[in-house]
């Protein structure tokens, strides 16, 4: 069942294209990540999918009824803005005392409900802003480089919540990051934007594909195969060994835990 | 007891503080208060053109600070000066509204009275319009503050949640040129961005919540206006700027308050 579905989305702003004929559905209860470099308008994407942009080409169809949680990339609250997380989740609609404490709780932050938003950490923050999005039971969570700000391990802590909160839901996920360390191992599928769509697939074939290391290189295995081993999943270094590039990352692993010993 | 011209004053005053102090928390959040001072300069170019048309001052006013807010509010979306853009606006609209109001052959009017207001004057029927303009924006602020607090936060988070940000920043713009109708011939053009802003920036360091803050703010607003009719009236000095002084006083307590408390809730 489609949930969300853009077809030959293009943006141009002041002359230049920052996207040109994007197409992708999500499936419902699928995670799918965007990843893509600086610029290569991932946010732009986003921004056309939840309808805060009109794009100049292409169209965007929704499930009718579709219920989206968005997290945004970066919230800036106003310093003369006094807002408890608590209230923060009120927003626009008011919801019942249990559901706030339920859906601070799935998040990892039960205990910020009347500390104000401006007080809170940037990983404490993010919960929040994820708190909100799940309270309305979301059939779609998308979430705009959630992790930013957080360093690398609270960004993993951050990922397996969202892994723990679409277990919960059984939404599907759409996430953008220029962070593939953590995310990529995450995703049932990975779409690699550069203004258009490189290549995508599961994580193991985008990584794989020339398009995607022509874009970010190979260095970032080590810590994709770091990630799968947080998470028990060693299968994936059975595959490593049948394939070079993996065995490689096999040994970046290795490399990392090494320096952190 | 309408028929005696300081209950009216009065009156007048709290009603337009009422209004101008819960829409100025919207005014500081979104750090609006240049644009609200360029919205309200062209007050006076509204009493020209309500002099030239010989229509109620109230509509003219209303109707110039709404077109000049809009322009403000177009031309700030696109350009990226937008604080050049509004200091053109804003005393652009002062100094042609001046000009045109000496232009206008009937009326020798007081100008003064429309730069720093004259609330001693205001009649049953400006007390009627006032008190309408101030119950239609709070009224309206009370609807929509749940989509405007949320616009106010991100506009894209609106969005997710099915509100036009768009739709509220026009609702923004029509009350503040509503406001500013209101609050001409209480504190006058050059003083309603202080209405706007400074009850609202003396509730900030007490309150824990927006709603607070706005209610706070009204509070402030209400007492600034009372206590400036009564200041006006011992010291016969002007009551918009005497109204404002009363504001500032409270704003200045409120922020050693806060100090202090701060103290006082650390100390041993």
């Amino acid at each position: 069942m489609t949930l969300l579905q853009g077809q030959g989305i293009g943006v141009v702003r002041n002359g230049t294209t920052i996207l040109q004929d994007v197409g992708l559905r999500i499936a419902a209860g699928e995670i799918v990540t965007i990843v893509g470099p600086n610029g290569s308008g991932k946010s732009t994407l986003l921004r056309v999918l939840i309808g805060a942009l009109q794009p100049d080409r292409g169209t965007v169809t929704r499930q009718p009824g579709l219920r989206l949680g968005y997290v945004p990339q970066k919230l800036s609250i106003d310093a003369t803005l006094p807002l408890t997380a608590r209230r923060f989740l009120d927003l626009p609609d008011r919801v019942p005392e249990a559901a706030a404490r339920a859906a601070l709780d799935a998040a990892g932050v039960a205990d910020v409900a009347r500390r104000q938003m401006a007080d809170l950490s940037g990983g404490q923050f993010q919960r929040v802003l994820l708190a909100r999005a799940i309270l309305r039971r979301p059939d779609l969570l998308i979430l705009d480089e959630a992790t930013q700000g957080l360093d690398q391990p609270g960004a993993a802590r951050f990922y397996r919540q969202i892994e723990a909160v679409r277990r919960d839901l059984n939404c599907a996920v759409l996430m953008v990051s220029h962070e593939l360390h953590v995310v990529m191992a995450a995703s049932d599928r990975v779409i690699c934007l550069n203004g258009h769509i490189c290549c995508e697939g599961t994580p193991e074939v985008v990584s794989a594909a020339p398009a995607y290391r022509e874009l970010f290189g190979t260095g970032t295995g080590g810590a994709l195969a770091l990630y799968r081993h947080d998470h028990g999943q060693g299968h994936s270094h059975d595959h490593g060994h049948d394939h070079g590039h993996h065995h490689q990352h096999h040994h970046a692993h290795h490399a990392k835990t090494q320096d952190h010993a | 007891m309408l028929d005696d011209f300081l209950i009216r004053a009065a009156l007048a005053a709290v009603g337009t503080a009422l209004a101008a102090s819960v829409l100025g928390c919207f005014v500081v959040w979104r750090r609006m208060a240049y644009f609200g001072d360029a919205t309200a300069h062209a007050a006076i170019l509204g009493v020209a053109v309500a002099l030239a048309l010989n229509i109620s001052v109230f509509a003219g006013v209303a109707l110039v600070a709404l077109v000049v807010a809009l322009l403000i509010h177009r031309l700030s979306d696109r350009a990226q000066g937008t604080d050049t853009i509004l200091g053109v606006l804003a005393h652009g609209s002062l100094a042609l509204g001046l000009v045109a109001v000496t232009l206008i052959p009937a009326a020798r009017i007081d100008l003064e009275a429309y730069l720093f207001g004259d609330v001693l004057t205001v009649s049953r029927l400006d007390l009627a319009i006032i008190w309408g303009g101030a119950g239609v924006v709070l009224a309206v602020l009370w609807v929509h503050w749940s989509a405007l607090l949320t616009a106010t936060l991100s506009p894209d988070l609106a969005t997710a949640s099915g509100i036009d940000p768009r739709r509220e920043n026009l609702i923004l713009i029509l009350l503040l040129a509503g406001v500013v109708a209101v609050a001409i011939k209480v504190v006058g053009a050059l003083l309603i961005t202080a209405l706007l802003v400074i009850p609202a920036a003396g509730a900030r360091r007490i309150v824990a919540s927006p709603e607070g803050m706005a209610l706070l703010a009204g509070t402030l607003g209400v007492t600034a206006a009372l206590g400036g009719v009564a200041l006006s009236l011992q010291l016969d000095t002007p009551t918009g700027p005497s109204i404002v002084v009363a504001a500032l006083v409270l704003f200045a307590l409120s922020a050693v308050g806060g100090k202090l408390w701060a103290i006082g809730g650390s100390a041993p």
